[in-house]
């Protein structure tokens, strides 16, 4: 459901159809794309669309290090197995109980979750251009709403996350009359030592 | 090579890049519980402000009422744990109908 959207909400707010499809192809991060193409359609640029995803993306590298072992030892299967990395993959494959049905888990659900991704975005974009003006006219609320609906669990199940974002989203907003577009996104990673340690440690 | 396509793959190679840090280190480097923690956190506070921006300002001043309005509908909504499509509707559907009302 949420590649659908994807495809269909960046096609409706004026890309080619293509854009979404080959961005879901390659680059393959859901959050990262929703950002990416949030910041092109607000007008940002490349430059700051391609940053604000490269961030999201870093802790890609921190999931990666979790699952190294399960990418099996050839070297075709950790270069394949590399791409289908995300949130969702390792926390399902981490969550079974023995390394064999890991690895399975890992592959099977990848694999998977790759093709209803890259399905679900094809399929939205070709419908997105079938959208008429009635869903554009509120189209620049739905990406915001996109984000809520991605944030909205963690901030949820972390209270301690609550204090850096909000103080982030006010230095972002605080400094949007100044900078360039997609700019001020990358700002409020300062408010980011506002998270406390594990267990509240600090007080 | 236009510029949307440079960024695309950009970002693709980047963060394939990111993803090969634990294959190319065989998993033998294990990365501090804080380190793993920030980066996790640093992607929250990323998409906060990414969506704090994108429903309150457009082209460096404020967007008007109706779209932060219906993003708080779609917030509601959200908290209240509507399928992902419902949340993405609802605001889509309440910033149309408040414009149509003569909000701005």
């Amino acid at each position: 459901m949420i590649g659908l959207s994807f495809g269909a909400l960046s096609v409706a707010g004026g890309l080619p159809v293509w854009v979404p499809v080959l961005m879901s192809l390659v680059v393959y991060a859901g959050s990262a794309q929703f950002s990416a193409v949030g910041v092109l359609l607000a007008g940002g640029g490349p430059v700051a669309a391609a940053a604000t995803g490269l961030l999201l993306n870093t802790r890609t590298a921190a999931f990666s290090l979790a699952v190294a072992d399960l990418l099996g030892p050839g070297r075709a299967a950790r270069l394949f197995g590399a791409h289908l990395v995300t949130d969702e993959t390792v926390a399902f494959a981490l969550a079974q109980p023995d390394p064999a049905r890991r690895r399975a888990a890992f592959w099977v659900f990848g694999i998977g979750l790759f093709a209803v991704w890259n399905a679900g975005v094809l399929t939205g974009a070709l419908a997105g251009t079938a959208l008429g003006d009635p869903a554009r006219y509120g189209l620049d609320a739905a990406f915001p709403a996109v984000l809520v609906a991605l944030v909205l669990p963690t901030l949820r199940a972390n209270a301690r996350l609550r204090r850096p974002a909000a103080l982030g989203a006010l230095l972002a907003l605080a400094a949007t009359p100044f900078v360039p577009a997609g700019v001020p996104v990358l700002l409020a990673l300062a408010g980011l030592p506002a998270y406390g340690r594990t267990g509240g440690v600090r007080r | 090579m236009n510029a949307t396509v440079a960024m695309i793959l950009t970002l693709a190679v980047g963060t394939y890049a990111l993803r090969l840090v634990g294959p190319a280190l065989h998993g033998r480097v294990e990365l501090p519980a804080r380190v793993r923690e920030l980066l996790s956190a640093g992607a929250v506070v990323l998409l906060v402000a990414l969506l704090a921006t994108g429903a309150l300002t457009e082209g460096g001043g404020f967007a008007g009422w109706a779209r932060p309005a219906a993003v708080l509908v779609g917030a509601v909504l959200a908290w209240r744990r509507a399928p992902f499509p419902v949340v993405v509707l609802g605001a889509a559907v309440t910033a149309g109908v408040l414009r149509s009302a003569g909000v701005a």
